[in-house]
Order: C-alpha cells, then sequence, then structure tokens
C-alpha cells in the first residue's frame, strides 16, 4: 500500500493549481455572482487535456488515470465548484458511458471531440417524476416504420451544462418486459445531439449555489435520430445509468472534496489575519481546534476519493466505495464550509470573501448524482443488509 | 532545425530569501522555480517548434535535482533535455558557466538552421551575462532584449526592446536571442505532457563528457577558475514606509516644508 503520489501525479496536482489558480480563481465570484457559465475557462482546460484526463490518446484523451481526474476536480473546486462540475459531468456523464458502452464507431465519433472540448458533454436521467427512481421514467424512445429511426419524445430536468452541451447521453423507456413475474420499464440509452430534430434546451434553472453551470431543462418532441445512436443494448439502459452514477459519484465527491479543501485554505489565511482582542483569531484555541477538525476531516474524504478513484483504475467492484466517498465527502465538505463562514463571522456572511459562495456550493453535493440518503442504501446494500 | 532553450532553476524570491552566515544565498532551504524570463524563452522555442515543427530542447546547468525541473519544461512541450552536471562545475560565474553551456551545444551540434534561446537574466543573479557570453563562446550573433520572433527562411526577424523604441533586427541562424517578459506568456504544462514527461530523453553530460571540447578551458571552470569573487552578500536593511503627498503643487510644497521644519531639518 503506498499513499506517495506519483512523480506525474505530484506534476498534475501542481499544473491543475497553478492553473485554478491563475485562471479560474479570479472569475469565480463573478461566474456565481452572474451566472455565468465561463466558456473562456473551458476552452483554456480543453487545450490542456483537461477534458478527457482519463480516456486513451487513441480516443483523443490525455491518457492519464482516474486519479489524475480526480485531483483537476479537486484543485478546480477547491477556487470554483462550478468549474468543477463542468469537468465531472462532460468526464463522467457523458465520456464515461460512451467509452464504456459504445460501438467502435461511436467512440471514434463522438470520443475525439468530446475529449478535445471541441463538444461539451451532459446527460439526461432524471425527469420531474423520476429522479432517484429510474422506473418512473415517462421518456419514450420507439422505432419508426422504416426502422430506421428512434423517435424520442419526453423530457429531463435539471441536466448540468445542457445549455453548452453539444452530445447527451439520454435515457428512455423503450418498452415493458417482465422479470420475475413483474412488469417492469425496459430503459435504453441513446446519444442524442444537439442539432437533432425536435431536440430543444428549455428553461435555465436559477440555484442556490454552482450558479455559474449551466442547469436546464431538455425538451424531445418527436426527436429523430438514427438507429446506430443506441448506446450499448436494448434494455441496458438502467444498468448503464447506475454504472455512469457509480463514476460520476467519485467525480462529485472530487468536487465536494475540493470544496471543502478551498474553505480550510480561505479560513486558514484569514485567520491569521483577522485581529480581535490584540491577538491574531488563529491564536485563540477554538480557532486552532475548529480548523485541526476541518482539516482531519477533509484529509480522511480524501483518502475515501482516491481509494475510490484507484479502485476504478484497477477495474474492481467500487459502488460501494464511490457512495462512501461521495457520502462522506459531501457531507464533510457542508460542515467544513459552514464552520468556515462562522470563523469568519459577519464578513463570512459577505459577499466580500469566497467562503459563503463554497457553503452554497457544498449542499449540491449533497444532493446531485445520488443523495446523501440514496448513498446510504447503497452501501446497506453493498454490506447485505436488508 | 534544432532550438536550444538555456534555463537556470532559481530559488523562488516570492517567498522567504535565506542567506547563510558567510553572505551566501541558502538555496537548500528555498523553494525553487523556473527562471521566469527562461519560461518566455522556452514557450517562444514552443511556438515556433508549433509553427514549424522543428525539435525544442532544454539546457541546463545544475545539480541532479534539476532534472525535476527539465521534466516540467519536457511536459509543456520539449523534445529532449540536456543537464549539465558535475561537482568539477559547481560554483562557476557567468565566465565559466557560459563557457560550460556553450561546450554542451557545440557537444550536442549547433546546425545551420538552429537558434540558441535564453531568458533575458535569472532573478537569483541578475547579471544578463550568461546568454550573450555563450552566444560569444560559440561564435554566433545574438540580439538580446527580444519582444517578437518571426523565423524567414534562415534569417530570423527580430524586435530588440530598448527604453525608448524599439530596433527590428534581422539576423542570420545560428544565432542567439535571449527573451523578456513581454514577448509572451508561458503556456502551462499539458495533462498528455506530464504523463510522457518521465518517458521521453533527458542526457545528463558530466564533466568526462565534456572535458574534451575545444570550448571548454579547464582552468576557467567551476569555483576555482571563475574569475568574480564574491566579496560579501547581505540583506538590505528595510527602509521606513513612506508618505505620499497628494494636491497640486503649492499645496504639497508646504505640506513637505512643513514636515521638514517639523523634523527640524530646516
Amino acid at each position: 500500500m503506498d499513499f506517495a503520489l506519483s512523480k506525474e501525479h505530484q506534476l498534475l496536482r501542481q499544473m491543475y493549481r497553478d492553473f485554478a489558480e491563475t485562471e479560474v480563481k479570479p472569475l469565480a465570484q463573478e461566474v456565481d455572482e452572474e451566472e455565468r457559465f465561463p466558456a473562456e475557462t473551458v476552452e483554456k482546460m480543453a487545450k490542456l487535456g483537461m477534458l478527457g484526463i482519463y480516456f486513451p490518446k487513441e480516443y483523443g484523451g490525455a491518457g492519464a488515470d482516474v486519479l489524475s481526474y480526480v485531483m483537476a476536480v479537486e484543485e478546480l473546486s477547491k477556487v470554483c465548484g462550478t468549474t468543477g462540475v463542468i469537468v465531472s459531468a462532460h468526464t463522467s456523464l457523458c465520456c464515461a458511458p460512451i467509452f464504456e458502452n459504445g460501438t467502435e464507431e461511436q467512440k471514434k465519433k463522438y470520443l475525439p471531440k468530446l475529449c478535445k472540448g471541441e463538444w461539451i458533454g451532459a446527460f439526461g436521467l432524471t425527469e420531474p417524476g423520476a429522479g432517484t427512481d429510474a422506473q418512473g421514467q415517462q421518456t419514450t424512445a420507439v422505432l419508426d416504420e422504416s426502422g430506421e429511426n428512434w423517435i424520442l419524445n419526453g423530457s429531463k430536468i435539471f441536466i448540468t451544462n445542457a445549455g453548452f452541451a453539444n452530445v447527451f447521453v439520454i435515457f428512455a423507456v423503450t418498452g415493458v418486459v417482465e422479470k420475475r413475474g413483474r412488469k417492469i420499464k425496459e430503459i435504453s440509452a441513446f446519444i442524442v445531439e444537439r442539432t437533432d430534430k425536435g431536440f430543444s434546451v428549455g428553461k435555465h434553472e436559477k440555484k442556490m449555489g454552482i450558479r455559474g453551470s449551466s442547469t436546464c431543462e431538455l425538451i424531445m418532441e418527436d426527436c429523430v435520430i438514427p438507429k446506430d445512436r443506441l448506446l450499448g443494448k436494448q434494455g441496458k439502459g438502467f444498468n448503464i445509468a447506475m454504472a455512469t452514477l457509480d463514476g460520476g459519484r467519485i467525480g462529485i465527491a472530487a468536487q465536494a472534496l475540493g470544496i471543502g479543501e478551498g474553505a480550510v485554505n480561505e479560513v486558514i489565511k484569514y485567520t491569521q489575519e483577522r485581529v480581535q482582542f490584540g491577538k491574531r483569531i488563529s491564536q485563540f484555541q477554538n480557532t486552532q481546534f475548529q480548523i485541526a477538525d476541518m482539516h482531519t476531516r477533509m484529509q480522511a474524504a480524501q483518502f475515501l476519493v482516491y481509494s475510490a478513484a484507484d479502485k476504478k483504475q484497477k477495474h474492481v467492484p467500487y459502488s460501494m466505495d464511490a457512495a462512501m466517498a461521495k457520502l462522506f465527502a459531501a457531507e464533510a465538505a457542508s460542515d467544513v464550509t459552514r464552520r468556515a463562514v462562522q470563523l469568519f463571522g459577519g464578513y463570512g456572511y459577505t459577499r466580500e470573501y469566497p467562503v459563503e459562495r463554497m457553503m452554497r456550493d457544498a449542499k449540491i453535493t449533497e444532493i446531485y448524482e445520488g443523495t446523501s440518503e440514496v448513498q446510504r442504501m447503497v452501501i446497506a446494500a453493498g454490506l447485505g443488509v436488508k | 532545425m534544432k532550438i536550444y532553450v538555456c534555463v537556470k532553476q532559481v530559488p523562488d524570491t516570492s517567498g522567504k530569501v535565506a542567506v547563510n552566515e558567510d553572505g551566501t544565498l541558502n538555496r537548500a532551504s528555498m523553494d525553487t522555480i523556473t527562471n521566469p524570463d527562461d519560461l518566455n524563452a522556452m514557450e517562444a522555442a514552443l511556438q515556433l517548434k508549433d509553427a514549424t515543427g522543428c525539435k525544442v530542447i532544454a539546457v541546463s546547468m545544475g545539480p541532479p535535482p534539476a532534472e525535476g525541473m527539465l521534466r516540467q519544461l519536457i511536459a509543456m512541450g520539449a523534445d529532449e533535455a540536456i543537464l549539465i552536471s558535475g561537482r568539477e562545475f559547481g560554483g562557476s560565474d557567468t565566465f565559466a558557466t557560459s563557457q560550460i553551456i556553450a561546450a554542451a551545444i557545440n557537444h550536442v551540434g549547433l546546425d545551420e538552421e538552429d537558434i540558441v534561446f535564453c531568458g533575458r537574466q535569472a532573478i537569483d543573479g541578475d547579471t544578463a551575462q550568461v546568454g550573450p557570453q555563450i552566444a560569444d563562446k560559440l561564435e554566433i550573433p545574438q540580439v538580446t532584449y527580444v519582444a517578437d520572433i518571426k523565423k524567414d527562411g534562415k534569417d530570423v526577424v527580430v524586435k530588440r526592446m530598448l527604453e525608448d523604441g524599439y530596433m527590428t533586427i534581422k539576423v542570420k541562424t545560428p544565432c542567439l536571442l535571449t527573451c523578456i517578459k513581454e514577448l509572451n506568456t508561458p503556456r502551462y504544462m499539458s495533462v498528455s505532457g506530464i504523463m510522457e514527461c518521465y518517458s521521453k530523453p533527458l542526457t545528463i553530460l558530466d564533466f568526462d563528457a565534456l572535458k574534451d571540447e575545444p570550448l571548454i578551458e579547464l582552468d576557467t571552470i567551476g569555483l576555482k577558475g571563475s574569475p568574480t569573487n564574491i566579496y560579501k552578500s547581505f540583506t538590505p536593511p528595510q527602509k521606513g514606509v513612506g508618505v505620499m503627498l497628494e494636491g497640486d503643487g503649492k499645496e504639497t510644497a508646504e505640506a513637505l516644508a512643513a514636515t521638514l521644519a517639523a523634523k527640524h531639518i530646516i
């Protein structure tokens, strides 16, 4: 067991940190206040290979590993949760399912453009009546009379990157099948392009945090896509969705980890500058104990996140590890950012300092890509507790 | 066509500067960075590589840990690196250093279309001497303070920045150019560059590899052979915070006179 980072990972961290501090941090407040998708940052990240970090070079990726990707989301999220989730959703929720389930033609068509950032990716599973309960899906896909095209109808909500994405992995009901004597919906996955006839992006959500991330509704009205856009086998959509979310959870866990660590960094800096009662507030034992606890929680989160990334890289089962990493990191980030605001006092409640933004950004990590309650269900099931 | 980019690992002076009792810099206790102007030189070389497909070689003289810096330059896009390292070279001043680097470049080969890039000066010594001296040793033309570079066949057309303007100079290759920070913004290392940087060639040239090079004079290298002797170095005492007087001429003159009178200077 080796906890030390390789020389390559150390250099990657240095590069990500340098990039985040120089290019991302100066925009973070504006991106939040103006609900602005940082397109210029996405373009810069694309040039550096940050939009296809762990995919092979033959598909346009940078040929690194899952830990390298996790560290990118972590370092970006330290200064801007919005930028972190843009990379996470693009990589884990669009590139990954195409790489893991696509035909060679699909991989060759989509991955190089996605990895090079010419196209941005998104993932459409959630519907107004189907969040965690994927069986509640209402979107349908039927083959047309010629048998050459799928026709999709329905809508998706809360889709990250939607306003700027070119490629969407969409889930739809393709029939009803009987399983253990019960009739259940057969779900399949599809690749939908923004320019497909009958496809449109709807309302933009106004959110509490990660406000620069483009979260919108997707509408499919007799949306026609060629037959070969089916991703994976017909009827395997539910498995693809669940496997994709397992990977996605590592990305969101890394985002939560970064947000929490970013808040600890801000607290360490501020408490050594702020003077009250003739002392730097870092000299008070309460401050020191708080910071020690905050850092320890984030360090524990980092071990869980990196361990899950390592298991995914080694192709050993990691659903439970991803769930534990996301559960712990998200709750730690919420706790640590809340404490950060408290340590900043009145200033922490203002937009003059970044900790209130971090607190708002942290909350979503307990909700999306499976709530903390869902993570607990996954962990309990993994332990065989029924 | 090859481009040699001469780089130096320097103490990070944005952090704490540590000085030994004898007045020399305590380099071991300070973080190191790639000399900032050298990164501009590397970026200029990489832009020429992007445009022409030429080969870029990073060259540095320093102790073995300088390999880490050279790997980072490969991760930015350099094709290979040369580290000139040996106890015999330690303590070299600019005269000795430029001689050794010139010998190393000569050893690897300087062809008709090749260019040597250097940063204007290093932030530790601030001499700006090594680049021009390398050109002198190699007997090639040099242009310092380069702010713009265009390759035009076998010529290079550069803009040389002066305090009150600039000169446009056409220079034949092989030549040496020293670059200033206004030339460009250095690129970041890329993810794939980092993944490959430890598998690309890095040659270490030690004393044995270079001792027979005609450009090397064995009695003028290293600490003993260097003509420069440091008499004393020290951290200048901190000056107190100044006071800015604002307003029109009469008002500020009166305020100044009042301050001087209060201090019994006038």
